[in-house]
């Protein structure tokens, strides 16, 4: 009976297409959004975890400014860092391992005819290991360039390939801003980028010649320390506050005019706001499915009264109750997986598309495509139950009778 | 009671006493008023009256489609009066067929499957279905339009689909219900000589709603209906005619 009751709810949908198609078209919207969110927000999360890796761990930042604003915090009237803030702190917190000095601009770097916007950062080569980059060509800063400050430096894969092309750079000169460099170094390529920004497309050279040709000051943007494996990032934080505190000359009522990120910190908060943007968003997607079952069952009552003869015949010829109920709801249940069906194959699609715009990963989830099937099921049979109910409660005299 | 005392055997059915009232206090109105009536299996009755006149109240008691305010009905001798919508479903789908005037087929569904729909509720396997009611159409003369639908076939062709319809669950009772009155006369003529022929043939009771004398006189038993009450019962002597 089940059986005949799907063969006969097939060939009622499919009899009437163009009206079964706008029927499901909310649940397919539906579907199609929660999945299309939940597969971009899943490979974004994914990338704010690689982000964290690339990271590297026990790494922590220290710039100028009240604490409160971000790492990207723009410009303040705080004292800057210096490379001897630097020294300092590498020299008396021995929980720090490691320390380099950033500093950055975006400049339009040229060769040849070709010309690129990147961001130049002045650093030294402690930068490299504490970031996790290394080599595909060349070498690090020697000694002598680090001191006097030669303009020499290493590109990322994306700036090289918009500069130069495919191939190893090394060896040519290029020119940022005003002045010549030469190309000492190429690194090698990743696939993480830092919170949406290409890792790849970067032009470092030594933090003095950063200072003199680019920036034209002594100042040091932020520090990033790295420091023992054991050791808690609080317990270091809290060490840096107190030595920069003294190094800044900062009495006991005034508050930090400098502040110490913990890179894991942030990236676990961006995670955590990747999470809560997706699942806001899914719950909005989600309400469109409620609309969308609305649909069907404003559908569905339309169709129990213009077939309000039909039933009258199945109910003359001995029908019951709830066979005439199973027909409806069995119909409605159909409508709903094909739509949830559709929207399954556009939001994997819209999915797809978007990671590939956002230049993430797709990860299609294959326990939400279940869910939404199953989702789609329910909302058949919840929003297919009152016309199923109403049809089955005909009066088969009335029933009979109407026109 | 017009019993003629030639068998033991239990009537087909029986209303005892039978009322059907609509309305409450002074809006009250009668429907059916004691109204008794038997059948035997076999009999062709036409059910006359003017509209109003409660026949249709009657038979749509008699197909288990209604309940009496008051009073029993017997079907094979089993009382069906106190039988909820399902059980009375079951009746209909086990024991009665129906044809309609207005013929009443499934549109977009083709004759085969029009007839086969009692079956399906019936829960018999789609071969044995498809054969069933292949021969059913056949009974009508329609092996041939089986494929057909109901809007590719003329009145008299859809009501002899659902003649077949309603002989394919081989029921006791026919109900048929002014199953000429959509049709001209001479398809008229045609659907009761079938009628005529299987009643003769397979036995089947029938019992017919009419306002056409004319096809009243096919019948070989006439009731007549007015204000809710038997007016009229005569047995006719048929094949003298």
């Amino acid at each position: 009976m089940l059986l005949e009751a799907l063969r006969l709810a097939l060939s009622t949908v499919f009899r009437n297409k163009l009206r079964s198609f706008l029927t499901v078209l909310g649940i397919v919207i539906g579907v199609a959004s929660v999945i299309a969110m939940v597969t971009v927000g899943q490979g974004s999360t994914a990338q704010v975890q690689s982000d964290v890796a690339s990271l590297g761990s026990n790494l922590l930042m220290i710039r100028p400014g009240a604490p409160g604003r971000g790492p990207g915090g723009g410009s303040n009237d705080a004292a800057p860092l210096t490379v001897a803030d630097m020294d300092a702190l590498v020299r008396y917190i021995p929980d720090i391992t490691a320390a380099t000095p950033g500093s950055a601009k975006s400049q339009t770097v040229v060769f040849g005819e070709m010309n690129h916007t990147v961001q130049i950062s002045g650093t030294d080569n402690a930068f490299f290991g504490i970031r996790g980059w290394t080599l595909a060509f060349g070498r690090l800063f020697s000694d002598g360039e680090m001191r006097i400050g030669t303009p020499v430096c290493i590109l990322g894969t994306t700036t090289s390939e918009a500069l130069i092309g495919e191939g190893n750079p090394v060896g040519t000169t290029i020119r940022v801003g005003k002045i010549s460099c030469e190309v000492i170094g190429l690194l090698a390529k990743r696939e993480a980028s830092t919170f949406g920004q290409d890792d790849n497309d970067i032009v470092v050279m030594p933090l003095k010649a950063f200072q003199r040709r680019i920036s034209g000051n002594t100042n040091v943007q932020s520090i990033s320390v790295t420091f023992r494996d054991g050791a808690s990032a609080e317990d270091v934080t809290a060490q840096i506050q107190t030595l920069m505190r003294e190094r800044r000359r900062l009495t006991g009522d005034q508050n930090d005019d400098f502040n110490v990120f913990d890179m894991k910190q942030i990236s676990s908060m961006l995670t955590g706001i990747t999470g809560v943007l997706t699942g806001l968003l899914s719950a909005v997607a989600a309400i469109s499915l409620l609309v969308g079952g609305i649909g069907i069952m404003n559908i569905m009552l339309v169709s129990v009264t213009e077939r309000t003869r039909e039933i009258g015949i199945r109910m003359a010829v001995g029908a019951t109750e709830a066979q005439v109920l199973m027909q409806f709801l069995v119909e409605a249940i159909v409508l709903s997986l094909i739509g949830g069906a559709l929207g399954i194959l556009l939001g994997l699609g819209l999915g797809a598309l978007g990671s590939y715009a956002l230049n993430i990963s797709f990860l299609p989830d294959y326990r939400i495509i279940i869910a939404s099937f199953i989702f789609s099921a329910f909302v058949g049979v919840v929003f297919g139950y009152f016309p199923a109910r109403r049809a089955a409660r005909l009066d088969p005299i009335e029933a009979l009778r109407h026109q | 009671m017009t019993q003629s005392g030639q068998s033991v055997e239990a009537p087909m059915l029986e209303l005892r006493h039978l009322s059907k009232i609509y309305g409450v206090d002074e809006a009250k109105v009668f429907a059916l008023d004691d109204v008794s009536l038997t059948v035997r299996k076999g009999e062709f009755i036409a059910v006359m009256g003017p509209s109003g006149s409660g026949k249709s109240t009657a038979m749509n008691i008699l197909g288990c489609l209604d309940t009496p305010t008051s009073g029993h009905y017997l079907l094979f001798g089993t009382d069906v009066t106190g039988l909820d919508r399902d059980q009375r479903a079951l009746l209909r789908r086990y024991f009665l067929g129906f044809i309609f005037q207005g013929f009443n087929l499934l549109a977009r569904t083709t004759a085969l499957e029009n007839v086969e729909l009692p079956l399906i509720y019936q829960g018999i396997p789609a071969d044995e279905r498809r054969d069933r009611a292949m021969e059913a159409l056949t009974k009508v003369g329609l092996q041939g339009r089986a494929d057909h639908r109901p809007s590719e076939l003329s009145g008299g062709q859809q009501q002899r689909v659902a003649i077949a319809r309603a002989i394919v669950t081989k029921p006791g009772l026919i109900l048929a219900d002014e199953p000429t009155g959509n049709l001209d006369s001479a398809r008229g003529r045609e659907i009761m000589e079938l009628l005529v022929q299987l009643n003769r043939d397979e036995g089947l009771s029938v019992l017919m709603v009419t306002h056409e004398p004319d096809m009243a006189d096919y019948a070989n038993r006439i009731v007549t209906f007015v204000d809710g009450k038997i007016q009229s019962d005569r047995v006719r002597d048929h094949h003298a005619a």
